[in-house]
C-alpha cells in the first residue's frame, strides 16, 4: 500500500531513507549554522512546552508536499533517540516534535534540514492559537445545534402526524423537552448572529444578519409563547434546523488556506539571528538586539537585515525580494548595501549604519502600511440587498399587524411574527458562503489563492488591471541569454561549459543551462573568486569567466567596441587563453503566454504597465499593451502607489498584479492586490490573492469566474425571494403552521445550496478552469 | 404510555454521550487537521513488523492447507 503511494510521489526517497534511517543525504549539502537557536529567547519562539525532562516544539515546514513526507517526518524518532514523538499537520504544514530536553534545538533543526525539510524559522511563525480556538468553538456550536436539531425533530413528529390522542401530559413533556434542548442553541450556537447584527447597527449598516436575527428572535419567542400558553407546538424544529444550516454555511466559508500567510511582514523574510563580530569573536545575536555600528557577517544565501556599509568580501547582492529583479548586483567595499538583499558567494563583513527598524526597507514597508485602507468599504451584494429587504419586510409585517389588529392583538402579533419567521432569509444567507466557498476552492485548484471571500466580490468588479513588469510580466526563472563577441565554436563552448559548471554563482548556472547541448569535460584546475569570476584550466586551455574588472585584473584587454554598452545589462565576460572573446548578455525574459493573454484583456479592461526600469523595452511591450499612454517606466515604489490611487478615481475597481516588495504600496492601495510568485512558499508582500506565476495567463478567466459566481448568487437571491413570497402570502393570511415552516425552510435552503454548487462548477468548466 | 418518559430519557442520554464525545474530539484537536490522519492510517508501524505480519498470514494459510 505504502509502495503505491510512493509510486505516485516518486519525488520522495522513501525507501532510501527507510533502509538506513539515521544516515544523511549524501549529496552536496551546505551545512547551515543553527547554533543561534540555542539562545533562550529564540528558543522560546519554537518550544511550546518544556520541563527538565521533556520539551515540545513546533515548526513550519514549507517543503512537505506528499504522504511520504508525512511518513518520514513522523518517523523522526529513528534518527535520534532523544526525539520521543513527531506529529504532522499536513494542511497547515506544521510539525510538532516532542523530545528530551537535553537535545539541543539546533541539533533538531539541523536534522530536519539534513533530511530535506528545512523549517521556516521566520519571525512570524508563531502559533495561531486564536484562529484555532475560533474554529473549534464553531464546531462545538455546530455540534450543539445538530444535536438539538435531531432531537427536536424527533420530538416534533407526533405534532407533524397530528397524533392528538396521546395524553395531554406527554405532549407537554415533549414540548418542554424541546424548549430545554433549544436553550443552548439560542444562547450559544446562534450568538454570532446577534453580535454581528449589533456591530452592523452600531456602524450604521444593516447587514444580512439583521433579518436573520429578526427571524431567529421571532421564531424563538413565538415558540416559547405558544408552548407556555399551551396554544400550539411552536417552531423549535425550524429554529434549530435553521441555526444548524447557517453554521454549516459558516464552516464552509471559513475554510481557508491554512498554510498561507497573506499578511506577512517583511521581517518574516529576515534571518532571526545574525553573526556579530566583536573583538574578533563571532557570536550569534537575535535580530531584535542588533544595533547601529555592529559588524556582522553574512554568508552565502543570507539576507542583509539592515542598511550597512560593506567592509570586506565580495558582495554580490540579489535584490529580487525588494525589486523583483533576480540578477545579482555587485557591490564594492565601502558601498552602501540596503536591507533585503541576499548575498550570493562568499562571506561578507558589513557594518550597520542604521538600526533594523530604521532601514530603508522598513521605512518603505511602514509608509505603505499606513496607506492600506483601514475601513473595508465593501458593498457585499447580499448585504446591500438585505437592506432593502429589511425595509420591505418590516413594511409588510407592520401593515399586516395593523390590518389584523381589529380581530384582536394576539392574532395580529401572531401574523406579525409569522411573517418575520417565514421571511427569514436563510436561503439568501446560505447562498453567499456556499457559492463563494466553492469558488474559492475551484480557484485554489488553479493555484489562485484568495485571502477571503470578500476579495472575490472585488475581483468581479475589476475595471482596470495594472501589471508590474519585473518578476510579473518577466520571469525570474527563465532568462534571455545572448552571446556577444567572437562566435564560440563547439570546442570552446565545451570549455566554457566546463568552467561554469563548477561555479556556484547564479549567473554561471544560467549560462550552464544555456549551453545544455555542448559537451563537458573534467577540468584540471578550477578556482572561483566569489563575486569576481572563475579560472578553469583544461589541458592547455585556460578559461576565465567573470566580471570585466576581473578580466582586466588578469591583464586581458577588452576591445572598446564590445565593452561599451549603453544599457546596463548583466554580462559575464569570457576569455580563453588570455584572449577576450566576448560576453554573455543576460536579461530577464518575458512570459510570452502572459503577454498574449494581456493583449486579450484589452477588450474588457483598461490595462496598464508599471515598471521601475527605464523605457528601453517600450517598443517591444507596446505590441502587447495596446494603449501607449498606459505604459509607465521609471516608477519608484511610491510612484506606483500614487498611480494606483490616481486611476482609482477613474476606474472604480483596480486590480494590481505585482511581485516584489516594491509593489507593496501599489498592491495595498489597489482594490485587489495579486502577488505573483514562482514558489508558493516563498515571501509574498501582503495582498488579497497569491497566484502561482505559471497560472498568470489565466487571469482573464479568473475574473470571469468571479463574475459568474456573483451571478450564481443573484440567481439564488431570486429563488429565495420566490420562496419568501410564497411563505409571506401564507403568513399574511394568518395560516402559517409549524409543519409548513418546517418544510419550506429546509427546502429553500437545500435548493439554494445545490444551485450554488452546480452553478460554480459549471461556470468554472465553461472558463476552462476545471 | 408512561414508558415514553423512560425511552425518551434513554435516547437523550445516549445522544448526549455522543455529543460529549464530539466535544472531546474537537477539544483534543481532531478537527484541526482532517487530512493527515487519513494518510497516517496507511503507514505500517514498522517495516520489520510488516514482515512478521505477512509471515503470520503465511503460517495461517499453511495451516489451513
Amino acid at each position: 500500500m505504502v509502495y503505491e503511494i510512493l509510486e505516485e510521489n516518486n519525488l520522495c526517497n522513501y525507501y532510501s531513507y527507510s533502509d538506513n534511517p539515521g544516515k544523511s543525504k549524501k549529496n552536496s549539502f551546505e551545512s547551515k549554522d543553527y547554533s543561534y537557536l540555542d539562545i533562550d529567547e529564540l528558543k522560546d519562539k519554537f518550544v511550546n512546552y518544556s520541563d527538565s525532562e521533556i520539551s515540545q516544539a513546533s515548526f513550519m515546514i514549507p517543503d512537505m508536499h506528499c504522504s511520504s513526507c508525512i511518513w518520514l517526518l513522523e518517523n523522526l524518532t529513528r534518527f535520534d533517540e532523544n526525539i520521543l514523538e513527531s506529529k504532522v499537520n499536513f494542511p497547515a504544514k506544521k510539525l510538532f516534535v516532542k523530545f528530551k530536553t537535553k537535545l539541543k534545538l539546533s541539533t533538531l533543526v539541523t536534522l530536519l534540514d539534513r533530511i530535506g525539510y528545512e523549517p521556516d524559522l521566520s519571525f512570524e511563525n508563531l502559533d495561531q492559537e486564536s484562529k484555532k480556538n475560533t474554529n473549534r468553538s464553531l464546531y462545538i456550536k455546530l455540534g450543539i445545534a445538530g444535536f438539538a436539531f435531531g432531537n427536536v425533530m424527533m420530538l416534533s413528529f407526533p405534532e407533524y402526524l397530528a397524533i392528538t390522542d396521546n395524553p395531554e401530559s406527554l405532549g407537554n413533556f415533549f414540548r418542554y423537552l424541546m424548549v430545554a434542548l433549544s436553550i443552548p442553541v439560542f444562547f450559544y450556537s446562534a450568538s454570532y448572529y446577534y453580535v454581528s447584527t449589533w456591530k452592523g447597527l452600531k456602524s450604521g449598516t444593516i447587514n444580512i444578519d439583521f433579518p436573520l436575527t429578526l427571524g431567529i428572535l421571532a421564531l424563538y419567542f413565538r415558540s416559547l409563547f405558544e408552548i407556555f400558553t399551551d396554544s400550539g407546538p411552536g417552531y423549535l424544529d425550524s429554529f434549530t434546523g435553521l441555526i444548524f444550516l447557517l453554521l454549516i454555511g459558516k464552516i464552509f466559508q471559513t475554510k481557508t488556506y491554512d498554510f498561507f500567510n497573506f499578511e506577512r511582514n517583511f521581517k518574516s523574510y529576515f534571518p532571526i539571528s545574525v553573526v556579530v563580530k566583536k573583538d574578533g569573536v563571532e557570536t550569534p545575536v537575535p535580530l531584535s538586539k542588533l544595533e547601529k555600528g555592529n559588524k556582522i557577517l553574512i554568508r552565502n544565501n543570507e539576507v542583509i537585515p539592515a542598511d550597512s556599509y560593506l567592509l570586506s568580501g565580495n558582495a554580490n547582492i540579489d535584490y529580487s525580494f525588494v525589486t523583483g529583479e533576480s540578477i545579482p548586483q555587485i557591490r564594492k567595499v565601502g558601498d552602501k548595501i540596503f536591507a533585503g538583499g541576499r548575498q550570493h558567494g562568499g562571506i561578507i563583513e558589513l557594518e550597520l549604519y542604521r538600526d533594523v527598524s530604521q532601514s530603508y526597507l522598513t521605512n518603505l514597508w511602514n509608509e505603505f502600511k499606513q496607506t492600506k485602507k483601514l475601513i473595508s468599504v465593501y458593498t457585499n451584494l447580499s448585504n446591500l440587498i438585505s437592506k432593502y429587504f429589511v425595509y420591505i419586510l418590516l413594511t409588510i409585517s407592520i401593515a399586516a399587524f395593523v390590518f389584523w389588529l381589529p380581530s384582536g392583538w394576539v392574532h395580529a402579533v401572531t401574523v406579525f411574527s409569522s411573517i418575520l419567521i417565514i421571511a427569514c432569509p436563510c436561503a439568501a444567507a446560505l447562498s453567499t458562503p456556499f457559492t463563494f466557498g466553492n469558488t474559492l476552492r475551484l480557484l485554489g485548484k488553479n493555484q489562485f489563492y484568495l485571502k477571503n471571500a470578500v476579495s472575490l466580490e472585488k475581483i468581479a468588479q475589476t475595471k482596470a488591471i495594472v501589471f508590474d513588469k519585473t518578476g510579473t510580466v518577466t520571469s525570474n526563472k527563465y532568462f534571455g541569454i545572448e552571446f556577444v563577441g567572437t562566435t564560440l565554436d563547439d570546442f570552446e563552448k565545451t570549455l566554457v561549459k566546463t568552467s561554469v559548471k563548477n561555479s556556484l554563482h547564479p549567473l554561471s548556472k544560467i549560462i550552464y543551462k544555456h549551453l545544455e547541448e555542448s559537451l563537458e569535460v573534467k577540468p584540471d584546475l578550477f578556482n572561483e573568486f566569489a563575486g569576481l569570476g572563475t579560472e578553469c584550466v583544461t589541458g592547455e586551455f585556460k578559461v576565465l569567466t567573470g566580471s570585466l574588472k576581473y578580466l582586466n585584473n588578469n591583464g586581458i584587454t577588452v576591445s572598446d567596441k564590445l565593452s561599451v554598452d549603453s544599457h546596463e545589462t548583466t554580462k559575464v565576460h569570457i576569455a580563453i587563453n588570455n584572449n577576450y572573446r566576448g560576453y554573455f548578455k543576460i536579461t530577464n525574459s518575458y512570459r510570452t503566454e502572459v503577454l498574449d493573454s494581456i493583449k486579450k484583456l484589452h477588450d474588457k479592461y483598461e490595462v496598464f504597465l508599471l515598471s521601475g526600469d527605464n523605457d528601453s523595452e517600450r517598443e517591444y511591450l507596446s505590441k502587447y499593451f495596446l494603449n501607449a499612454d498606459n505604459l509607465h517606466f521609471n516608477m519608484s515604489p511610491a510612484d506606483k502607489r500614487d498611480f494606483i490611487l490616481k486611476i482609482k478615481n477613474e476606474f472604480q475597481s483596480v486590480m494590481m498584479i505585482g511581485d516584489g516588495l516594491n509593489d507593496t504600496g501599489a498592491l495595498g492601495s489597489s482594490d485587489t492586490g495579486i502577488s505573483v510568485t514562482e514558489d508558493l512558499m516563498s515571501f509574498t508582500p501582503s495582498s488579497d490573492v497569491i497566484l502561482r506565476a505559471d497560472e498568470l495567463s489565466k487571469i482573464g478567466n479568473f475574473i470571469k469566474l468571479a463574475k459568474d459566481s456573483l451571478n450564481v448568487i443573484k440567481i439564488n437571491l431570486v429563488i429565495s425571494f420566490i420562496y419568501n413570497i410564497v411563505g409571506v402570502t401564507v403568513a399574511v393570511q394568518g395560516n402559517l403552521t409549524p409543519l409548513f415552516a418546517a418544510i419550506l425552510m429546509p427546502l429553500s435552503s437545500i435548493s439554494v445550496i445545490l444551485i450554488s454548487f452546480t452553478g460554480t462548477v459549471l461556470a468554472s468548466k465553461k472558463r476552462g478552469l476545471l | 404510555m408512561s414508558v415514553f418518559y423512560i425511552l425518551i430519557g434513554a435516547s437523550l442520554f445516549v445522544a448526549l454521550i455522543f455529543l460529549i464525545a464530539f466535544f472531546w474530539a474537537v477539544k483534543s484537536g481532531q478537527m484541526d487537521d482532517t487530512y493527515t490522519p487519513s494518510v497516517r492510517v496507511l503507514f505500517d508501524d514498522d517495516l520489520s513488523d510488516k514482515n512478521k505480519i505477512s509471515n503470520n498470514k503465511q503460517d495461517k494459510l499453511e495451516k489451513k492447507a
